[in-house]
Order: C-alpha cells, then sequence, then structure tokens
C-alpha cells in the first residue's frame, strides 16, 4: 500500500507540473515550475496540510519539490520555536541541508566527469 | 542626380544582373537526412563538425561552404572584391572569425534569418553599382547554438510547441559575378521592417508572415508583374504555419499565389523528422537556395524564382523584457541564363 499511494501522490504531483507546461503551450517552462512546486509546497505545509500527504505517500510527497517546500517551512517553524525570531531565516535552510549539499556535492562530481556545453 | 536602377518604392533592378557563378552548401546530419540531403556539396555526421564547441562548427560549416564555393568557380580569395556575410549569433562571430580566416575585405551583416537574401541584395548592388567584379556572400546557423542564445540551454529539456521551428545547422555560400555563367539576379526588393505584436520567441513563422506578405506585394506593384510571371515563389522560414498566414494575408489583399507558393523551412524536413513547423535560421534559405533551387534552376525545371529572405528581428534581451518581436522580407528575382 505504501508503493502504491507513492506512486499515486508523487505521479500526481509530476502530471500537474507537466499539465502546467502543455496547457501553456511551454510558455511555463520547467524553471517556472520548480519556482510554483517549491512555494506552493511551503505555502501548503505553512497551514498543516502537508505533513498528512507525508504520512500517506511517504516519498511520493517528500521527493517531489513541493516536498522541499514543505521541509523549508516546517524547518523555519522549527527554527522559531528553537531560536526566536532568527531561526525563521536559519531553520529553513538548516533543515534542507543534507538535500542541499547532496546537490552541491554530486553536482560538483558530475561536472569533473562531464564538459556541459550546450 | 535622380534614381536610376530603383522601380516603385522598394525594388532595385540591375542593369547588368549579376550572375551566380557558383554556389555551396555544408550542413549537419538532420538536413542530411532529410528530403533534400542529396543537393547539399557536403554534410557532416556530428553535429559538432570535428570541432570542439558548436560555435566552432558553426564557423567550420561556413568556413568550408565559402572555400567550395570559391573552389566551384576556380577562384581564390584575392580573386574577390568583396565578402559579404552574417549569421545569428552574438556579434555575428561566425562570420566575423570565417572572415579573419579568408583575407577577403569583409562586410557583416546581420538580417537574422534573411541574412542570405540580404547579402546577395547587396552584393549585387555592389556589382552592378560598379564597385566590385566578384563577391562572396554567406550565412550560417546551428541547432544548439541558436537555441542556446534565444531560447533556452539544451540540456534544461524545455519541450517546444508545435508553432517552434528547427534552426537549421548548415551554411550556404554564393559567388557573385558581374559575368560568367549561371542564373542571374534581376531584381531585388528591399522589405520593410513590420512588427504586428506577435511576442512568442517559439512562433517565429507568425512574426515574419505579414513582413514576407508584404514585400511580395511591393514587388508585384513595383515591377508591374503578375504572380504567375514566376515559376515558383518561396520564402525563407515561414515554416508550416507562417506560410499558411502568409497565404491568409496575401489573400486578403488580392493575391492568391498559392499554386506556386512554398518555403524552405518546409522543403528541408520530413513531416517524419518530427522538426514541428519546419525549418529556420539563416542556414535555412542559405542552404536550400545554393543547393536544391540552384540545382533546379540548372536543370530547367524552373525558369524564373522570387525568392524572399525572411528575418525575425528580436535578441533574447527584447523577448525577455516582453517587446514584441518585428520581422522582415528581402525579396530577389533569380532567373537561369
Amino acid at each position: 500500500m505504501a508503493f502504491f499511494w507513492a506512486f499515486v501522490i508523487g505521479g500526481a504531483l509530476c502530471v500537474i507540473g507537466q499539465l502546467l507546461m502543455d496547457l501553456t503551450s511551454y510558455k511555463f517552462t520547467s524553471a517556472h515550475v520548480l519556482v510554483t512546486f517549491v512555494t506552493a509546497g511551503a505555502i501548503i505545509s505553512a497551514f498543516g496540510l502537508y505533513q498528512p500527504l507525508v504520512k500517506l505517500a511517504g516519498a511520493g510527497a517528500t521527493v517531489p519539490l513541493t516536498g522541499f517546500g514543505h521541509l523549508l517551512a516546517q524547518g523555519a517553524l522549527n527554527g522559531v520555536k528553537e531560536n526566536g525570531i532568527l531561526g525563521a531565516f536559519s531553520g529553513g535552510v538548516t533543515a534542507a541541508a543534507a538535500g542541499i549539499t547532496a546537490a552541491v556535492v554530486f553536482g560538483y562530481l558530475a561536472a569533473l566527469a562531464f564538459k556541459p556545453r550546450g | 542626380m535622380g534614381v536610376f536602377k530603383k522601380n516603385g518604392s522598394q525594388t532595385v533592378w540591375f542593369e547588368n544582373p549579376p550572375v551566380i557563378i557558383s554556389t555551396a552548401s555544408v550542413v549537419g546530419p538532420q538536413e542530411g537526412e532529410g528530403p533534400l540531403g542529396k543537393t547539399f556539396d557536403k554534410v557532416f555526421y556530428d553535429t559538432y563538425c570535428d570541432e570542439e564547441t558548436w560555435e566552432k562548427a558553426e564557423q567550420r560549416l561556413m568556413l568550408e561552404a565559402m572555400k567550395k564555393a570559391l573552389q566551384k568557380a576556380n577562384l581564390q580569395e584575392k580573386d574577390i572584391d568583396f565578402m559579404l556575410a552574417g549569421d545569428l549569433l552574438n556579434q555575428i562571430v561566425s562570420a566575423n572569425f570565417t572572415a579573419s580566416a579568408l583575407s577577403i575585405p569583409f562586410l557583416g551583416l546581420y538580417g537574422a534569418c534573411s541574412t542570405m537574401y540580404e547579402g546577395m541584395a547587396l552584393g549585387a548592388m555592389l556589382i552592378d553599382g560598379g564597385f566590385a567584379a566578384r563577391v562572396l556572400v554567406g550565412a550560417s546557423s546551428h541547432y544548439s547554438t541558436a537555441e542556446r542564445q534565444f531560447r533556452f540551454p539544451t540540456e534544461l529539456g524545455v519541450q517546444r510547441p508545435m508553432t517552434a521551428q528547427w534552426t537549421v545547422t548548415g551554411a550556404g555560400a554564393v559567388v557573385l559575378a558581374e559575368k560568367g555563367s549561371g542564373p542571374v539576379i534581376t531584381h531585388a526588393t528591399i522589405g520593410r521592417v513590420i512588427d504586428m505584436g506577435q511576442a512568442d520567441p517559439q512562433d517565429m513563422g507568425a512574426v515574419m508572415a505579414p513582413a514576407a506578405a508584404d514585400t511580395i506585394v511591393r514587388h508585384l506593384q513595383d515591377t508591374g508583374r503578375a504572380y504567375d510571371y514566376y515559376d515558383l515563389i518561396y520564402t525563407g522560414d515561414l515554416g508550416t504555419y507562417g506560410k499558411k498566414l502568409a497565404d491568409h494575408l496575401l489573400r486578403q489583399q488580392g493575391y492568391d499565389i498559392s499554386d506556386r507558393f512554398t518555403d524552405c523551412g518546409i522543403l528541408i524536413y520530413s513531416g517524419a523528422q518530427d522538426v514541428h513547423a519546419g525549418g529556420s535560421g539563416c542556414g535555412c534559405s542559405a542552404v536550400v537556395t545554393c543547393g536544391y533551387l540552384i540545382e533546379k534552376l540548372k536543370d530547367g525545371s524552373y525558369k524564373r524564382l522570387l525568392g524572399i529572405g525572411t528575418g525575425s528581428l528580436h535578441s533574447p534581451c527584447s523577448v525577455q523584457q516582453g517587446s514584441t518581436i518585428p520581422g522582415i522580407g528581402h525579396a530577389l528575382v533569380i532567373e537561369a541564363r
């Protein structure tokens, strides 16, 4: 059942992203989807509506970009609890540190191996 | 002193029509596999064309086309009075760098995808004006260099709408001469820049169609000719949608040329090649003219051609700032002799 919901929710989020591009004749690009999804994830999470989705679908909800927005929002909320208002600024990135560092490290490794020319 | 060689508002005519004594076309793999593949002088089966980057590949295409055109006419660089060339890249680097490898006095041109026709019109004027005996004209484009500059990095994998066209990877070159054997250029109609408020860089056909239609009407009015004086009227790179739009605009003005109207962007690829609305870029009209169309004039299939090089005059910055895109079309009359 865990796999089923991960597939359905993760897939549905991707369908939304694809439709945003298809229905605007690709004027809405993947970069727009990225920004929209992270922002939307953070807003939905702030209203407490994303955590139930994570409970239901696991990686199906955390891996898509909305999951990153959720992580930032929850990190900021926890940061405020622990460090006051300054935590609103530091909490988000602290919570997302593993993902951000992984992106930098693997991006660096890929850049060493390949020569981007496009 | 009056204007001696101009008819009407936009058309010049040549007293001693300059001769196209040789042409050359060099293309990339996709163009080589297309329906006109056999009409090109050389096909590279890799888009890098044995170079390190796509920009260098585009320069290689242009240099090879220029050299091939000279070689076919048995001429050397010193025999040429002027070289006129251009391309789509910032500061027309493909043309500038190619010119640095050839020691010919050089005038760089930017007419976007209409550059080949702009160059041939100017070259013919230089010759008939008595300023040159032989002029080398060329233009190039490359799918990957144009895509990166005008739209998105290719790695981003942005999907293309059906109105999008595929920039031709290729270069064409022409040697125009005062005398010699080959087809001649008898008239040139210089286009006006027309902006109908289209702002989508993924739909260039709609940008250029009004300019192409305007130039065709001007040409017919300036010369007093009926459209069927020509065996074929073709545009540079309107693509399937742009051609339909031009057809419609011409009909609105009372000209139905659809029985002999085509477009280089439609001719160069087949439907099975998944290029959406057809080919585009400086290379599109250049290689189709230098390959297929000149061949058709030489084998007698056509006697008189009216070709309109079409260009979309935007920059990446102007598009990002939301400006609408102006278009242009320059027409040439090419006749078999």
